[in-house]
């Protein structure tokens, strides 16, 4: 599991591995020249400003005498000036270097996690996408993402620097002092220690915050949807001390991390401290025993005080990797679901006529639960096909498993006597255009929405459409017509004038197939039948399966099929229906009890 | 998208701040501790390294420990008090910021609960949600550790540059000579970031919204085979927020390393004047050591303040939101002269009981968008009267009963309760005596008790239960393990729809409402629990004042007034059977209703 979830993770960097060592040798430099500075004001403060021998050794001391040692750098201090910010700009450099390779690494391995998430995501099948939670699964997405570029970026970065640092500074000090160098390093474990428990310890008080927080959002959220409830029985003193309470809460929970850190940072700050007490006030009295220098002393000082930050954060960074870790399972789980065709290059591309044919199909969605049960029919290409049923009879199923949003698990579905399973998914659903009852606009312009999947059509196609769909008159009177963005930036499209849009999309790819799944429902009877009767005089040898109830509707077809509990009770044309006792009767029996051709259910066309 | 990019872009909202000053001084107390503390911090952390000076030259220089138990123990006083005022420094400002996040939210809601409905059909719940939540949190956030950072650095530089100025001036200047290069290259550095942060804001924002679209519309994308499109695009967005995010990286690795050269710079100045003054005996190399530490403290605060310049301009863009939900007008209150003769009625008073006689008097009304939805409406229901209105979608059914309720007023024309013009009495006594069920039935989370009480908190068990069984309701609570104290979650707790409206009726028959608003749902229920809410609709309209937006044809058939609306105007007019006898539009309405009633029946 561990193991995967890594190989994972790797599989994201892929590409920019030797980029990311590159940042981490950098950053190693980075690091070990950062401790040269301190060296260098010893040399100025002990064997320039003070009398001490030069403690220098091999090409250093060379180099020293080479300069005219002492007697000339005690008239030109700026030379070691001017070192100290040589080393500045060597160090600079190499920090921004490290900086910018990490940032190349893990921008780069961010947008690939993108990219792979938006894809992989975009070719789960139909089952995921009924059932998944969208906001969790955005969050997944956005905030789980940015934490493991985050541990890219910065936490692996962090603890190899604390590292780095930390044993380099260890070298140094011991080869200047030993002694001193016990005492500055007496605490570091501790401080490690206790950050490290510290912050696995008020994650739990963080949780409880959350939860602290979530009540107070629920109460806010509930009080917000139900206003109207809360007006018209004058709960708003009730409402305001149940949210005052809540915030309270919130607050109060919270004040006890906010506690637990101030005692945190303060009590570390403290042990921080001593540690820098101990090392002057021992290296005060070695000194003044002369068994270290002042320039060491300082040195020392120096050292400890840089170690105190990435110490302390080095123990939060260790606790804080868990989050990550759980990041990357969130991600992880998202590419554990199996998505549709693995390779969608395999599977036929034949041409497409539109015969259909369903051989004893069955299917169900959960064990134990049939959705179809052996459904026999055939349509021959060119024909209009009518299906009746209540709402989870399983007309939707029949539409799924003809573009394969599921597959047949008993039986075959064939499209021309081919087999659809056989065929390639991409191709089918080309090749099959589908209406959904509850159809999904995009927040673009309208143009853009009808030509969404068909980027190359002509402004007179796309109008064509919309006048086909009879949605054309309604666009024009838009203030910006065509150019008018859908949703929330734009205009709020009425369930109908949506169906409508939808239609349009649909039309300008020339299908052999076209399914409306119940997408008429929305639009009045008279429209419903303008519309169908433009796609007649249009696709006169496209097969067309229609879902509706609406009599009108069914009576046109060339066959209607009537599907009940997940079975076929009835199939034939209107005349043939209408004669035999069933379901069909029924309904037309009601609907032509009463005077259909007055009903009003949708909205008037425009 | 757009909001964002204007929010950073806005210069220094002096209202703002004004406001949220305000704000801040109510804590006046915690804010002066803070204040001390930090003082007392940035103090102690200056002193420090003179304790080095004096260690080095009165022990070290002189070789010598005597007296030095006396350093030690001042060593750890000064560090015991400064370890304290970093632990006081962050109570104080946890404590500030988690105040003065309550105080706003506290207010927030309040606002909330006496803003007009018009205020929520312009702003979508999540967006107030948000203001409440995270911009209260972020502003507050930031303005709390804003100011530490401020006054901290403040004082820090401030001590540092006076303990320079007395131990040397001529080092001291050699070291502030750096400053204005600083600033130049701060100031340089941190427009370009910003910049950046700005468009790489954008294009995140772009990305969560293309996640957003591509999961909601997945299966769209499936039928239209638009998958490689897809990616193309998303790919672009990625593509752009990749390189603004490296941008930003660059840019701000160039800075630092920048902005740490100028400190070893001024470093090195010390070094070299400070060093040649040694050799004069100008100055101890205490004091030169000192001069060391301290051109590393006088810059941290330095190169710290373009973080909270941006900061802080964050914080005004959240604090923006924020007042405009606070600063927003209340629409809909009790003008001077019912405040006078009532004083100030409050949600929670008893209020006296309606009679329930309404009229609307040449009611005209247009929502905010613009539409006129009633022009001259006239209606007068007597007490105990039911109306059903029954008509299309906007044809002005649910505006009637909002301005019945005072959600809205009429833009001109009166309604009278009882005779008087509601604008004449206060608020309260009319929502105070009005019982609402809505299309959905919208419980609140707990207990299935907690929601039925809402309707009359002084409710005894007796009257609840009493409530319930006229509801029809008594009998499925009893059903459950744990009664009435059975807990109704967030996702509905194990009630179907039908069960939670009777829940809803019974909280509307306990609180004992002279005006009884129903808006029906129009999903259906099986016909047992129909016939249940039947009943229960019978019993609480019984005697009360009601208007009913009906879509089931059992209810419809139920009340004593039938209203058919057409564009915000009565077309038809009657009970049941005299408009059948018409054959009008209520009888095609009628008919087709049933039509699809009976149909569904019959498929289901």
């Amino acid at each position: 599991m561990k193991h995967k979830k890594i190989n994972l993770l790797l599989s994201f960097i892929k590409g920019n591995r030797r980029n990311y060592i590159i940042a981490i040798l950098f950053m190693i430099l980075a690091t070990m020249t950062s401790l040269i500075n301190p060296l260098i004001i010893k040399l100025a403060v002990d064997s320039v400003i003070d009398k001490q021998p030069v403690s220098l050794t091999g090409v250093f001391l060379s180099m020293f005498n080479n300069i005219g040692g002492r007697d000339v750098l005690i008239n030109n201090l700026w030379i070691l000036g001017c070192l100290l910010i040589l080393i500045s700009v060597f160090n600079g450099i190499f920090n921004f270097l490290s900086k910018k390779y990490i940032a190349i690494v893990s921008e780069r391995t961010a947008k690939n996690m993108r990219n792979k998430l938006y894809d992989h995501i975009q070719y789960l099948s139909y089952s995921y996408h009924v059932k998944v939670d969208t906001g969790d699964l955005i969050q997944r997405c956005t905030s789980d993402l940015d934490k493991i570029r985050r541990f890219i970026s910065q936490q692996l970065m962090e603890i190899i620097r604390a590292l780095t640092l930390i044993s380099t500074a260890l070298a140094i000090m011991l080869s200047l002092n030993v002694n001193l160098s016990i005492v500055s390093f007496v605490v570091t474990p501790i401080i490690v220690f206790v950050a490290f428990k510290f912050f696995k310890f008020i994650k739990i008080k963080f949780k409880e915050t959350d939860e602290a927080e979530g009540k107070m959002t629920t109460v806010l959220q509930e009080n917000l949807n139900s206003m109207r409830i809360v007006r018209a029985f004058a709960k708003q003193d009730y409402e305001t001390d149940k949210f005052n309470k809540a915030s309270k809460k919130f607050k109060e929970t919270d004040f006890v991390v906010s506690k637990l850190m101030a005692w945190y940072w303060g009590a570390t700050d403290f042990i921080c401290d001593v540690q820098l007490g101990a090392i002057l006030i021992l290296g005060t009295v070695w000194a003044t025993k002369g068994l270290l220098t002042i320039g060491t002393l300082l040195a020392f000082m120096a050292y400890s005080h840089n170690m105190i930050w990435p110490i302390r954060n080095l123990g939060r960074v260790l606790a804080d990797m868990g989050k990550a870790s759980v990041s990357l399972n969130r991600i992880s789980e998202i590419f554990d679901e199996i998505g549709e065709d693995i390779d969608l290059e395999s599977g036929l591309t034949p041409k497409i006529n539109g015969e259909i044919s369903f051989d004893h199909v069955s299917f169900e969605y959960e064990e134990g639960k049939p959705v179809l049960n052996d459904v026999t029919f055939h349509i021959e290409k060119g024909q209009t096909i009518a299906i009746l049923g209540g709402t989870g009879a399983g007309k939707t199923t029949l539409v799924n498993l003809l573009v394969r949003l599921f597959d047949v698990k008993s039986g075959a579905v064939t499209i021309d006597g081919i087999n659809v399973k056989d065929i390639n998914r991409k191709w089918l659903r080309k090749k099959i255009g589908i209406v959904l009852q509850e159809p999904f606009l995009f927040s673009r312009t309208i143009k853009e929405n009808i030509a969404f999947s068909n980027y190359n059509a002509t402004e007179e196609q796309i109008e064509s459409a919309c006048r086909v769909a009879s949605i054309y008159n309604v666009i024009r009177h838009f203030d910006k017509g065509f150019d008018t963005m859908v949703g929330e930036k734009g205009v709020t499209l009425s369930g109908g004038q949506k169906q409508r849009v939808a239609i349009a999309r649909t039309l300008l790819n020339n299908h052999s197939i076209l399914i409306f799944d119940d997408s008429l429902s929305a639009v009045d009877v008279e429209t419903d039948a303008y519309i169908r009767d433009q796609l007649k005089k249009n696709l006169h040898s496209t097969t067309t399966l229609i879902i509706s109830h609406r009599i009108s509707t069914l009576k046109q077809a060339d066959k209607i099929l009537v599907i009940e509990k997940g079975m076929i009770t009835q199939q034939g044309t209107h005349y043939e229906l209408i004669r035999e006792q069933g379901l069909y009767k029924e309904v037309f029996d009601i609907q032509s009890s009463l005077q259909s051709d007055t009903t009003k259910g949708g909205e008037t066309r425009e | 998208m757009n909001e964002e990019n204007q929010e950073y872009n806005k210069s220094f909202d002096k209202e703002m701040w004004k406001k949220v000053i305000k704000y801040i001084l109510r804590h006046w107390k915690v804010l002066l501790l803070l204040i001390s503390s930090l003082v007392i911090l940035s103090g102690l952390e200056s002193v420090t390294p003179l304790l080095t000076r004096y260690a080095i030259d009165n022990y070290i220089e002189s070789g010598s420990t005597d007296n030095m138990e006396w350093f030690i123990a001042i060593y750890f006083l000064v560090i015991l008090i400064k370890a304290s005022s970093i632990f006081a420094l962050i109570y104080l400002a946890e404590k500030l910021f988690l105040e003065v996040s309550h105080s706003i939210r506290k207010d927030a809601f309040e606002k909330l609960q006496k803003l007009s409905f018009t205020y929520y059909d312009n702003n979508t719940v999540g967006s107030l949600i948000a203001r409440v939540t995270s911009d209260t949190w972020r502003l507050t956030g930031i303005i709390s550790w804003g100011l530490v950072d401020l006054f901290w650095g403040f004082f820090t530089i401030l001590t540092v540059t006076t303990l320079m100025f007395f131990l040397n001036v001529k080092i001291t200047l050699a070291v502030l000579g750096v400053i204005p290069l600083l600033l130049l290259v701060s100031v340089y550095f941190q427009k370009k970031i910003l910049k950046s942060t700005r468009e790489s804001r954008k294009y995140n924002s772009a990305i969560t919204a293309s996640f957003n679209e591509g999961i909601q519309g997945a299966t769209t994308t499936k039928t239209l085979v638009r998958e490689k499109k897809n990616l193309e695009e998303f790919d672009i967005k990625t593509e752009k927020f990749k390189s603004a995010a490296i941008k930003i990286a660059v840019l701000s690795a160039l800075f630092f390393p920048i902005v740490s050269a100028l400190g070893i710079l001024g470093t090195s100045l010390a070094l070299w004047t400070g060093g040649v003054m040694v050799f004069g005996g100008i100055v101890t190399i205490g004091t030169l050591s000192a001069f060391i530490s301290y051109t590393q403290l006088f810059f941290f605060p330095i190169n710290d303040l373009a973080r909270i310049f941006a900061n802080f301009q964050m914080a005004q863009a959240a604090g923006e939101r924020v007042f405009t939900l606070l600063d927003a007008n209340v629409d809909i209150f009790d003008h001077d002269e019912v405040l006078k003769q009532y004083g100030l009625v409050k949600a929670s008073d008893n209020v006296p009981k309606l009679q329930g006689n309404i009229e609307f008097r040449n009611v005209s009304f247009t929502y905010t968008k613009g539409e006129q939805v009633l022009n001259n409406f006239n209606l007068k229901v007597e007490r105990g009267q039911s109306i059903a209105i029954v008509g299309e979608t906007g044809s002005g059914k649910t505006t009637i009963v909002n301005l019945a309720c005072r959600f809205y007023q009429p833009t001109s024309g009166e309604i009278l309760i009882d005779g008087i013009n509601y604008q004449d009495i206060p608020l309260m006594h009319v929502q105070g005596n009005l019982g609402y069920m809505l299309q959905t039935p919208h419980l609140f989370s707990g207990t299935i008790k907690d929601n039925i009480t809402y309707g009359n908190l002084q409710a005894t068990q007796e009257e609840i239960e009493h409530a319930a069984k006229l509801a029809e309701a008594h009998d499925f609570i009893m059903n459950f393990e744990k009664g009435y104290g059975h807990t109704i979650s967030k996702g509905g707790g194990g009630l179907s729809t039908g069960q939670k409206q009777l829940i809803c009726i019974a909280r509307a028959i306990i609180a004992n409402p002279s005006i009884f608003i129903l808006d029906e749902a129009t999903s259906s229920v099986d016909t047992h629990t129909e016939k249940a809410i039947q009943l229960a609709i019978g019993q609480v309209i019984k005697g009360r004042t009601s208007f009913i937006i009906a879509h089931r044809l059992s209810t419809i058939r139920q009340a004593d007034r039938i209203l058919v609306l057409d564009k915000g105007n009565v077309i038809e007019e009657g009970t049941h059977n005299e408009l059948i006898a018409n054959e009008g539009h209520y009888y095609k309405l009628y008919t087709s209703q049933f039509l699809e009633e009976q149909e569904l029946e019959i498929l289901n």
